[in-house]
């Protein structure tokens, strides 16, 4: 069967009522977290990972692709109108759609952020469906090697290649390795870096980390910021509907955008945002209308958001077909699937197709769900901006313990929580990024036990790890992903990466 | 944490130094940890050992490298921090784990709650503890209840739900 009729039977599964409720709840939630400032795709994942705990795989699973999708759709509603990005893929969102909002245009910019949305992550999660069968059977000769070599390149490339300083990103990550190694050792029992705490046993819950990360860390930075004064909420002026000019200069971008943002995310390269700049960049350079960048240029909106949500489809390639998370979301959808006991990855799509495909279908159908949802109710969405901070932050927290009482109810968990918060909130104040540590978390077992398995085949020849073609060049891309920005940023060329790094995602 | 010494002075950053210090005590604790293990490496020479080595070896190398980092002042200037918030937070996160067990979800989460909103402002606790109690109260119905998660039940809980 070919990647057709696998979409169509998916289709037919993800059309189960109970399914396309699932989804529902999934693209509501997902929408209304993803709108409340401040909290990006990877928090509201991680928040809402605990209400799918006593669900069925499948469809606790196709909530989550829901509530991935309606993250990435509300945080364009809150830059639009708020100027406050939730998520580090909106920030060129903001630049322009904000300027379009206070120049009484918020309708035409939320219109085509979501329509642009809709036909990025149509076009894009057909890719997926298209693409994913043959990178499945390339993935099938991949050995333990390949896959080390591949988690080495995702591992500089979500650390060091991005963000403006290789030593702040590197240093994340291996604080993350460390993280990883806590707990009994896969291959032959012994209990490492545990002190002899039974709690410690099990390693590292990830889905604890990210929320202490991502939610407490943040809340503890946002509380301490000096000078805090509440955003101002644009209103809604006017139509939501675009011009008939609005619509001619928006649908080139869209798919423009499409394009750059799709592979981006879907290699190991990690980021959203990326796709996000290169559109941006590319918009202002082929526009008709460029003295109207800055100042609120339709084309400067569908682009980027065009690319944001086709990079969000992007990273399910790598994450379904080869199990490997290139972002923060990507490790905690990943975490997702561990719950129930599921790898995602080339096997999968052999033994549990009816998952995979039904999975793949409903973002489809989340999609189409996403339009309706953002486009008519939008005025209800715009409501939650204006809950005030301190309650939002408030129930924040009581949202983000919940989900760890929730998954264990020990103190000692939630000190673990309280820890890595604080952690969280120290690395964010000298600068240093959060996607590296909670990637080397999840990838860092993994990794480890890759590497201990090409070397007890090869009985311990360290070369076997470049003798194969693929994995020499993962290799080889690694070390210049390493190298070469280290060397742009002696030279003073840096702030194009520092540009390019994001906090999330 | 010295976070509020004023950064104007970019030269010798001692926040940094002491970021320094800590990833080589965690890459120390890493080795004495490590050097106990049998090191089982069989076939591979690769033992259980060895992943956590290299990245204490990789921990020291950073710690060394933020060394410089700091002398040169090269860190980001950090935004000025504004203490007392914070330390509410964390205050009603450490509440919340000493009480769980005792008084249950509700009163120890609503005593997070009304803690966090004291932080960003809303400073009357005799009306935003309740508030939180109450709301905390219904999340848990609904969690504990619809979606069956097990959250600690405490007097407030047994009172009106019975049997939980």
């Amino acid at each position: 069967m070919g990647a057709f009729d696998f979409l169509m039977q998916g289709l037919a599964t993800a059309a189960e009522p109970m399914m396309l409720l699932y989804a529902l709840i999934g693209v509501t939630l997902g929408t209304a977290v993803g709108v409340l400032p401040g909290i990006g795709p990877a928090l509201t994942v991680a928040l809402l990972l605990p209400v799918t705990y006593r669900l069925d795989p499948a469809g606790s699973l196709i909530m989550f692709a829901g509530i991935y999708y309606g993250g990435m759709y509300g945080g364009s509603t809150t830059s639009i109108l708020l100027n406050t990005p939730g998520e580090s893929a909106s920030i060129i969102t903001a630049l322009e759609g904000n300027k379009m909002a206070r120049k009484g245009r918020g309708g035409p910019a939320l219109a085509t952020a979501a329509i642009g949305s809709f036909v990025a992550g149509l076009i894009a999660t057909l890719l997926l469906a298209f693409l994913a069968p043959s990178i499945v059977k390339v993935a099938l000769v991949f050995g333990p090697r390949e896959y080390f070599a591949l988690m080495v390149l995702a591992f500089v490339t979500v650390s060091a290649a991005f963000g403006d300083s290789a030593l702040r990103g590197l240093t994340s990550l291996f604080l993350g390795l460390a993280l990883a190694c806590v707990g009994i050792d896969q291959l032959t029992g012994q209990a490492r870096m545990s002190f002899g705490v039974p709690e410690l046993l099990d390693g590292i819950e990830v889905t604890t980390m990210a929320v202490a990360m991502f939610a407490i860390g943040e809340a503890l930075f946002i509380a301490g910021q000096k000078n805090q004064q509440d955003d101002e909420v644009t209103a809604v002026k006017g139509s939501v509907w675009m011009s008939r000019s609005d619509w001619a200069r928006s649908w080139k971008p869209w798919l423009r955008g499409t394009f750059l943002g799709f592979p981006i995310g879907a290699m190991p390269a990690g980021g959203a945002e990326i796709g996000t700049f290169l559109s941006y960049a590319t918009e202002k350079k082929l526009s008709k209308h460029p003295e109207e960048f800055g100042h609120g240029a339709i084309e400067g909106v569908a682009g980027p958001e065009a690319a944001n949500n086709a990079s969000a489809a992007g990273t399910l390639v790598p994450l379904l077909t080869l199990g490997l998370p290139t972002s923060a979301t990507a490790a905690i959808m990943l975490a997702g699937f561990q719950q129930f006991g599921l790898q995602p990855g080339p096997l999968l799509f052999a033994t549990n197709p009816t998952l995979v495909w039904g999975l793949i279908a409903s973002l489809l159908i989340a999609n189409a769900m996403l339009l309706v949802l953002n486009l008519p109710l939008i005025g209800l969405w715009v409501k939650l901006l204006t809950v005030p901070k301190p309650w939002l932050y408030a129930g924040i927290l009581l949202f983000a313990t919940l989900g760890t009482i929730g998954a264990n109810p020990s103190s000692f968990e939630l000190g673990m929580l309280l820890g890595f918060g604080v952690l969280g909130y120290v690395m964010r104040l000298f600068g240093y990024p959060i996607a590296p540590i909670v990637v080397g978390l999840i990838l860092g077992p993994m990794a480890e036990q890759q590497l201990r398995r090409a070397l007890a085949i090869s009985q311990g020849d360290w070369t076997v790890l470049v003798q194969s073609p693929i994995a020499a060049t993962l290799l080889g891309i690694a070390a210049l992903a390493l190298i070469v920005p280290l060397i742009l940023r002696a030279r003073g060329k840096g702030q194009v990466l520092a540009q390019l790094g994001g906090d999330e995602d | 944490m010295s976070v509020n010494e004023p950064q104007k002075q970019r030269r010798r950053d001692t926040a940094a130094l002491v970021i320094a210090a800590g990833l080589a005590v965690v890459a120390g604790v890493m080795l004495w940890d490590s050097a106990r293990l049998a090191d089982l490496g069989g076939y591979s020479g690769v033992g259980p050992a060895s992943v956590p080595r290299v990245v204490a070896y990789g921990l020291l190398g950073l710690s060394v490298w933020t060394v410089f980092a700091a002398l040169k002042g090269d860190f980001p200037e950090r935004p000025e921090q504004n203490v007392p918030p914070v330390l509410w937070i964390i205050a009603g996160l450490a509440a919340q784990l000493l009480l769980l067990h005792v008084a249950g979800f509700s009163i120890a989460t609503g005593i997070l709650f009304a803690f966090t909103a004291r932080a960003f402002g809303k400073r009357n606790l005799a009306m935003t503890i309740p508030l939180g109690i109450v709301f905390a109260f219904a999340v848990w119905a609904v969690f504990s209840q619809l979606l069956m998660l097990h959250l600690p039940a405490g007097p407030l809980e047994h009172l009106i739900f019975r049997g939980a």
